[in-house]
């Protein structure tokens, strides 16, 4: 490792224009962590035209503080209203919930921010030792390895997530198409532009991200709002006891690791740590039935394991430059906007950038401990905002923001027409995630493609033969048949235990 | 999210599948009911289109051979892939119940768009104070159910906010009346 570039890295972080672009990303990451609607994605989506205007350095820092920031933010809402503000903190429920009802809300948020907070440095330390390492490594990797990493990142993106995984493969694909359309980098040829001169230039990814992201949760979010008042809970003594941090110390280190470790994989992430996570304390656990019930382990493990793979997740996008889930897409989409293309030559090329997003993370994550417990009383006062202020605001943001990319209304025609495509697929059951992120990798997959076949002399086995490129693609076979396995053999299992499952089902009290 | 609205697992057995189910069973609470097989097929029917489509049109470019790929092979690739697995959707996932019944409150995002749409349309006649405020209001009062006071304070305020942001704080030349 650079120590000289690392430091330096540093000393970039510490100027006082970057620090105060960190504060804004988490302070606005947190904020919307805490609003249930706009998740961490849609906002970076909606923020990206910011990233014309300032310094490159800047930008980035502060839309990875919103990606992580908004993992401390979503805790609040899971614990005060049994609302998770965010995906990843579907699990805080249980005994954030629990907690609250015992008038020991203060303490759940306590630890769940001494959590995040330890978690997300041991991801960062483990971050800045990795990923140099991994940079180097894949410093010889060649158009083969390239086209079979993008597509296994699609692939991983499109079947671990939540949902169908059939829909998401066919999101992935459509993204894949889209990402063709304009001149043919190679031959000229224009591809389904329809004679529109502006689709030659093909469909910037921000119009698209702004659409599908950002305008299509804004009107998903105006059908699904309730009229529900928020009242939440009150919070009383925030400082967890000695007693509540021995407990849970445990669950925090074990949760520190899972988050590390499930985070570098694409698709894997956040959401899946925090599951995991909770799963194991749940497991090891002298007496489990104290989960769900007001364990404060169910509290520290999850929100632990979801900022360290907040934090892990940077390493694909960072070393390969595949971005690992779709808030790494908007980031990737951000980097290409500023002319810098992610993957193993950005820490020798711009060590300035590398370090510095990387550092602004430790930075950053002192900054979330040290406001999260003072601004607890801020936030609590904030969720009572009603919704309908917001969704203007939001969507004034996004109109006159992709307007100014190119002073373009035809810019703002395109990001409704996602708009409604992305509202549509949300609708008959479509994520559009997967599409924005193979939307992203598109050209990347198609130029290794074709490159690849032109070095192959047009012999498709060698990508099969090349080591790297094998393995890579011998994953990306395994990925893509293991859910039909494993529908196969949950069908032989359930065969067996047909009846004592379906008494279960029938026990589950329906709450 | 149909994967995990499969009955619960044995407990003990994997305790994540069981948290995964519980989850699962906690969000569905708060969805709007499940739009049934109509819906399902009409999505795969969009997807097999598209895909078919696309092949159409790639295979105009022009294919190629392996050696010397042309415009059209990889996005003819990509299109077959599509009207494969919209097919197989097609045949698969009527049974999913991963959709949403447009119901009456639909109708909110729909005037949403429009007002996205006549803001566009307004913005380079008119600048963009009228048409922002007008969104603002619609907004407001008609989506949100805000109060007139409400309704004209928060939408005066937000646009005269943004009319000092852009045009003097960011410098950026936003179309404008005033």
């Amino acid at each position: 490792m650079d120590v000289n570039a690392f430091l330096d890295g540093f000393g970039l972080v510490t100027e006082p224009q970057n620090l105060l672009y960190c504060l804004i990303g988490v302070l606005i990451g947190m904020l919307i962590g805490v609003l249930p609607g706009l998740g961490p994605a849609a906002t970076i989506a909606i923020l990206l035209p910011i990233t014309y205007s300032i310094d490159p350095v800047s930008a980035i820092i502060m839309l990875a503080g919103i990606y992580y920031g908004a993992q401390y933010g979503g805790t609040i809402t899971s614990v005060l209203l049994r609302l998770p503000g965010e995906a990843s903190s579907v699990v805080t429920v249980f005994d954030g919930f629990a907690l609250a009802k015992q008038g020991r809300a203060g303490t759940a948020l306590g630890i769940a921010a001494i959590g995040s907070f330890i978690g997300a440095t041991v991801s960062i330390l483990g971050l800045t030792l990795v990923a140099p390492l991994i940079a180097g490594w894949a410093l010889s990797f060649g158009d083969p390895e390239y086209a079979a990493l993008a597509l296994l990142g699609v692939l991983l993106v499109a079947t671990i997530g939540n949902g169908n995984k059939l829909k998401a493969m066919l999101a992935a694909a459509f993204g894949l198409l889209l990402a063709t359309i304009g001149r043919d980098s190679f031959s000229g040829a224009e591809r389904f532009t329809f004679g529109s001169l502006q689709l030659t230039e093909g469909i910037d990814f921000v119009v698209v991200a702004m659409g599908l992201f950002g305008v299509g949760e804004i009107l998903y979010n105006l059908e699904e709002r309730h009229g529900k008042p928020h009242v939440p809970a009150a919070v009383a003594n925030i400082w967890p006891s000695r007693k509540d941090l021995k407990q849970s110390s445990g669950a925090i280190g074990r949760g520190s690791l899972i988050g590390f470790v499930l985070g570098v994989l694409p698709g894997g992430g956040a959401v899946m740590s925090s599951l995991a996570a909770y799963a194991t304390e749940k497991r090891i656990a002298k007496n489990p039935e104290r989960f769900g019930r007001g364990a404060i382990e169910g509290v520290a493990a999850p929100e632990t394991a979801n900022n360290a793979a907040a934090t892990s997740s940077f390493i694909p996008l960072l070393t390969l430059g595949i971005p690992a889930n779709a808030s790494m897409a908007m980031l990737f989409g951000a980097l290409l906007i500023l002319g810098i293309s992610p993957g193993p030559q950005l820490v020798e090329e711009r060590p300035d950038l590398f370090w510095g997003v990387i550092n602004s993370m430790y930075i950053g994550n002192l900054i979330l401990l040290v406001l999260s417990i003072p601004l607890v009383g801020i936030f609590v006062r904030i969720l009572r905002v009603r919704p309908a202020i917001l969704a203007p605001i939001t969507a004034l943001i996004t109109i006159l923001g992709v307007y100014t990319i190119n002073n373009s209304t035809f810019d703002i025609f395109v990001m409704i027409v996602f708009g409604l495509i992305g509202y549509l697929m949300k609708k008959v059951g479509f994520e559009p995630g997967p599409m924005v992120l193979a939307f992203v990798l598109g050209s990347i997959v198609e130029d290794g493609v074709r490159r690849s076949m032109l070095i192959f002399d047009g012999d498709p086995t060698g990508f099969f033969t090349r080591p790297i490129s094998g393995t890579i693609l011998a994953a990306f076979v395994l990925v893509a048949l293991w859910p039909a396995a494993k529908a196969l053999l949950a069908r032989r299992n359930a065969a067996t235990v047909a009846a004592p499952a379906e008494r279960d089902h029938a026990d589950t009290p329906s709450r | 999210m149909s994967d995990e609205r499969t009955p619960t697992p044995e407990p003990g057995q994997d305790i994540l599948a069981e948290i995964q189910a519980e989850v699962a069973h906690d969000l569905e609470e708060d969805r709007p009911p499940a739009g049934g097989p109509a819906y399902q097929v009409a999505g795969a029917l969009v997807a097999l289109v598209v895909g078919i489509g696309g092949a159409v049109l790639s295979y105009g470019y022009g294919l190629g051979s392996l050696r010397q790929p042309g415009p059209g092979l990889w996005p003819f690739v990509v299109s077959i892939a599509i009207a494969l697995m919209a097919a197989a959707l097609l045949v698969v996932g009527r049974s999913l119940t991963d959709s949403e019944k447009f119901t009456r409150s639909s109708v909110l995002p729909a005037v949403g768009l429009v007002t996205f749409i006549v803001l566009a349309l307004l913005m380079p006649v008119i600048g963009f104070e009228l048409p922002s405020l007008l969104l603002c209001v619609v907004w407001l009062r008609f989506l949100g159910g805000e109060s007139w006071r409400s309704t004209i304070i928060t939408s005066v305020v937000t646009v005269a906010a943004f009319y000092f942001l852009f045009l003097y704080g960011l410098r950026i030349p936003l179309p404008h009346l005033f």
